[in-house]
């Protein structure tokens, strides 16, 4: 019945791509696995915190996976369809296992058993971790599975290949996708790929950002270039920007928020300016801004809301560090051999790129873009969870409404659950949409990565065994739409060589320039707070980015790892999806979660309770956004407070007496 | 922090002198830049103003660099490279602390052991293939719900983590005496796997499911290429950055392999 020679692409071998493929290749499909480096130097490797999941401590003190589900949703600002986030909560148990039983080495308690650490956004232990090296861990744990399969023959890999565009045929409902163009990295060769379904898995577009916490290859060029095939994006507008980060040269390097979640604290001097050493500042000079606004959550409230109040003391108060941006972020008070079992990688990360021994002195540190919560718009199946009536908050020790059975909130195995809006493309990981709303709570992306994988691997086989693809298989397509794309891109390829050496090396044409005015632009623009008025200035200034960059000018004509010209065609991509996102902020005029907008400080459920979908339009260049309803039926949206104290008085006015 | 940052308010420059080939089989040759250091520089961060600004030290434009890299952090192992004459990532290389004076010179080289793919760029599919070869991975049943895995206690699992940190950056062969370039893939197989290979066979045999493949390993240990190639220089041990205890685990694979041997030789296999 089905074809022999069907095939599944992944494009990205991160969690969610490595994840996917042991899923896919456990089933009998052969995959075709592409990166752009050897998949073990995948950007998961930077995470660090930890991974969620309800576990049987928590349980016994109220804590459940629904808890869990209602923690993602409300950290979310109730902007997730919902029904994937219950299930994905409710499987996260399963996947700890599983990575424990991989040999994921996991931080262990005296009688051996997994430890737990606090995390943002919850008021239990439910973060499993490996030191302060998590997302390497897991990720090296799936890379080891996805050798053994490669060994066996049921995986190829293509590291060193970077993904130029899915390649789709058939037109309105019939349009699907069946394979990708691709290029070696370093032969140049441009080639067709068939696959019977093509799973993209490419993770995060930080660098539009210029520098953001992410590794170099996290362009969101893959991304852009499905967007630009016709593949919806939603939620561009939600960016998350990582409170504690150290700026670096050339990026900045992440500081865990499990430094927190382990006692960490946040804090400035009281007095502005006071140039004396943090050790020489006592306790009651010491503003702990973060504990004062927030006394349930302190340190630990979402990622979005410690980056406002950092943000606001900084550069509203001025209250930074020599006046500076930045603030302490201070673990001098725990016992050194604590914090380097508990967090070495981040200990050792701030020694190395600062020369300072955190165990001993506060961090310097700031806010930084980390994180995209939009993405490839994707849609699902709804599982069986269909209450009458919204629940409303859930209170620890309160019994569940539904139980953990599989197939609650998204039902198992239907062959559209996270596939975009093109037939047989599938988003997993970062860059899917779906799982984070409006803000992502801290250690629920390695979670939501490796879910994508294993529960939506099962998807995309069925797709392919019971959908189109059983009865007109890639296999036996006409060779002409494959090679029309591949041409199509090779176009491009030569076109961009043959700018080299025109335009005399004007700085206006460089990639390199024109790539960091953007960064430079959607930093200032359209990161921790946002208005109209800039948002429109931004977009001016990207319209004449993309005017400058139709002239854009390479310095390297070499047919052999020409390297720049990858970061080149990237930039173009990036151009573009640097528009929706700050598009998409103009036109969200409300506040929620991660999108802060100063002239509509206020959540809006009756006109922006929707997600924002942008559809390209290959003809003008321009973004079509549109808003489509979010599936809120299972937890009544409420307000998002994490009970802050509003009388921040206390906390301006004091200090400068007490210390003056 | 170093005194770079503060050279009296105007930027300071370094000198890098890279090692550049176009591509294997092709030539090597040496060009040299003038960067200006910002602050908080490291080699990346210079590595892309030459790339921005193509222009050799005498004047000359050239092409942009082509170096090999991802996370910047020091935890994906891609930007490796000898630095002054040592094997190291690039990221957390620090200006002010290699070159903390106007006019320092820094040198960049590709690592020796491997194919040069271009310029900085070297081929490390070798060291992947070597994880194939000792089953580097622990043999579930599959991805199905069987519940949790083995416990361990906390020092098991710090001996553990302390190997499973390593990231396959290949400094340890660069610095191996007995590590030698091998172009030729089907070569592989029987040269030398090198420290990185033998740690991660430690590790793997340290968990209860992965030890279901420990004579496997050993096997593969004890045959061309194994264990018994080391010359027991232990340079590896002194250049790995995240100071995994590679004598150790040859140490422990050497024990190892000798009693599997043993044992082997016994049975009759």
């Amino acid at each position: 019945m089905t074809s022999t020679n069907q095939r599944v692409i992944i494009v990205g071998g991160g969690l969610a791509g490595l994840a996917a493929a042991i899923r896919v290749a456990e089933a009998g499909l052969p995959v075709d696995l592409f990166s752009m480096v050897p998949v073990k130097r995948s950007h998961s490797v930077c995470a660090q915190g930890g991974i969620n999941a309800c576990n049987e401590v928590a349980r016994q003190q109220g804590y459940s996976e629904y808890q869990h589900f209602d923690e993602t949703i409300y950290g979310g600002d109730f902007l997730a369809d919902q029904g994937p986030v219950l299930e994905m909560a409710n499987w996260a148990p399963k996947i700890i296992d599983l990575l424990d039983r991989m040999g994921v080495p996991f931080n262990r308690t005296a009688e051996g058993r997994r430890d737990l650490r606090l995390f943002g956004g919850s008021l239990f232990k439910r973060t499993h971790f490996s030191g302060a090296t998590t997302g390497q861990q897991l990720l090296y744990a799936l890379d080891e599975q996805v050798r053994r399969f490669e060994a066996e023959g049921k995986v190829s890999k293509y590291e060193f290949w970077e993904f130029l565009r899915p390649i789709l045929v058939g037109q309105g409902d019939q349009r699907r996708c069946v394979g990708i163009v691709a290029q070696d990295m370093r032969t140049m060769q441009i080639r067709p790929f068939r696959a019977d379904a093509v799973v993209m898995a490419t993770g995060g577009c930080g660098l539009i950002f210029g520098k953001s916490t992410n590794s170099v290859i996290c362009t969101g060029g893959a991304a852009s270039r499905c967007y630009q095939a016709g593949a919806w994006y939603g939620n561009a507008e939600m960016i998350q920007v990582h409170p504690t980060a150290i700026p670096g040269a050339d990026k900045c390097r992440l500081m865990s928020e499990s430094a927190r979640g382990e006692g960490g604290r946040v804090w400035v001097p009281r007095k502005k300016g006071d140039t004396r050493r943090p050790k020489d500042i006592p306790e009651n000079e010491r503003w702990y801004f973060l504990e004062e606004r927030y006394p349930a959550y302190g340190n630990l409230v979402p990622r979005d809301i410690a980056t406002r109040e950092i943000f606001d003391v900084c550069v509203n108060e001025g209250m930074g560090i020599d006046g500076q941006n930045m603030v302490y972020l201070d673990l001098t008070h725990k016992d050194p051999d604590y914090l380097t079992e508990k967090l070495g990688g981040i200990m050792e990360i701030y020694e190395k790129f600062v020369g300072v021994d955190p165990r001993y002195e506060p961090m310097k540190i700031f806010p930084s873009v980390h994180y995209s919560m939009g993405g490839l718009w994707t849609t699902f199946t709804p599982g069986a969870y269909q209450p009458a009536e919204p629940a409303g908050k859930h209170e620890p020790g309160m019994i569940p409404p539904v139980g953990t059975e599989v197939g609650q909130g998204m039902a198992y195995g239907a062959p559209n659950n996270m596939m975009t809006n093109i037939a047989g493309l599938y988003a997993f990981g970062e860059v899917n949409f779906a799982y984070h709303g409006a803000t992502r709570l801290g250690a629920n992306a390695l979670l939501s990565c490796i879910f994508d994988g294993l529960f939506n691997g099962v998807s995309v086989v069925n797709y392919v065994r019971e959908g189109v693809p059983s009865t007109q298989p890639a296999e036996s397509l006409e060779a002409a739409c494959f090679d029309e794309a591949s041409s199509a891109e090779q176009a491009k390829y030569d076109g961009l060589l043959a700018t080299v050496g025109t335009n005399e090396r004007d700085e206006k044409f460089n990639p390199y320039v024109i790539a960091r005015e953007m960064g430079e632009e959607m930093t200032a623009a359209s990161t921790v707070v946002k208005t109209g008025p800039r948002l429109e200035q931004c977009l001016a200034k990207l319209a004449e980015l993309r005017e400058r960059y139709a002239r854009v000018q390479l310095s390297d004509s070499a047919g052999w790892t020409n390297q720049s010209l990858s970061f080149a065609r990237a930039v173009g991509d990036m151009l573009i999806l640097a528009e929706v996102i700050a598009k998409a902020g103009l036109l969200r005029e409300e506040s929620r979660g991660s999108h802060k907008r100063l002239d509509f400080p206020d959540r809006d459920d009756e006109r922006f309770g929707k997600a924002s979908v942008a559809e390209f339009d290959p003809a003008t260049g321009e973004h079509r956004i549109f808003w489509r309803d979010v599936q809120t039926n299972l937890v009544k949206p409420r307000p998002r407070t994490y009970g802050k104290v509003e009388s921040d008085q206390k906390g301006k006015q004091e200090p400068v007496g007490s210390a003056g | 922090m170093g005194n770079g940052a503060n050279s009296g308010g105007r930027t300071r420059n370094v000198v890098f002198r890279i090692k550049r080939c176009d591509g294997p089989g092709k030539p090597s040759r040496w060009e040299a830049f003038r960067v200006p250091v910002e602050p908080n520089a490291n080699v990346i961060s210079c590595l892309n103003w030459i790339a921005a600004h193509p222009v050799t030290m005498d004047g000359r434009p050239t092409t942009p660099v082509v170096w090999d890299s991802n996370c910047l952090e020091e935890v994906c192992g891609a930007c490796t490279m000898v630095i002054n004459g040592r094997v190291r990532q690039s990221c957390s290389c620090l200006i002010d602390e290699y070159a903390p004076n106007d006019g320092d010179t820094i040198t960049l080289e590709p690592m020796s052991k491997f194919p040069v793919v271009r310029d900085l760029w070297v081929d490390r599919q070798r060291l992947f293939e070597g994880l194939k070869k000792v089953k580097a991975w622990a043999p579930i049943d599959g991805t199905y719900s069987l519940g949790d895995g083995p416990r361990e206690s906390p020092a098991q699992q710090h001996v553990r983590y302390a190997l499973s940190t390593c990231m396959s950056c290949g400094c340890c062969l660069e610095a191996c005496p007995q590590y030698l370039k091998e172009e030729d893939a089907s070569k592989w197989d029987t040269a030398f796997v090198g420290a990185a290979i033998i740690s991660q066979a430690r590790l793997f045999n340290e968990h209860p499911t992965g030890a279901i493949l420990k004579d496997d390993r050993l096997d593969a240990l004890l045959g061309v290429g194994g264990i018994n190639d080391c010359g027991n220089a232990q340079n590896c041990v002194r250049v790995c950055p995240k100071d995994i205890p590679l004598t150790e685990s040859i140490a422990a694979i050497g024990r190892a392999a000798t009693i599997h041997g043993f044992k082997r030789f016994f049975r009759g296999a």
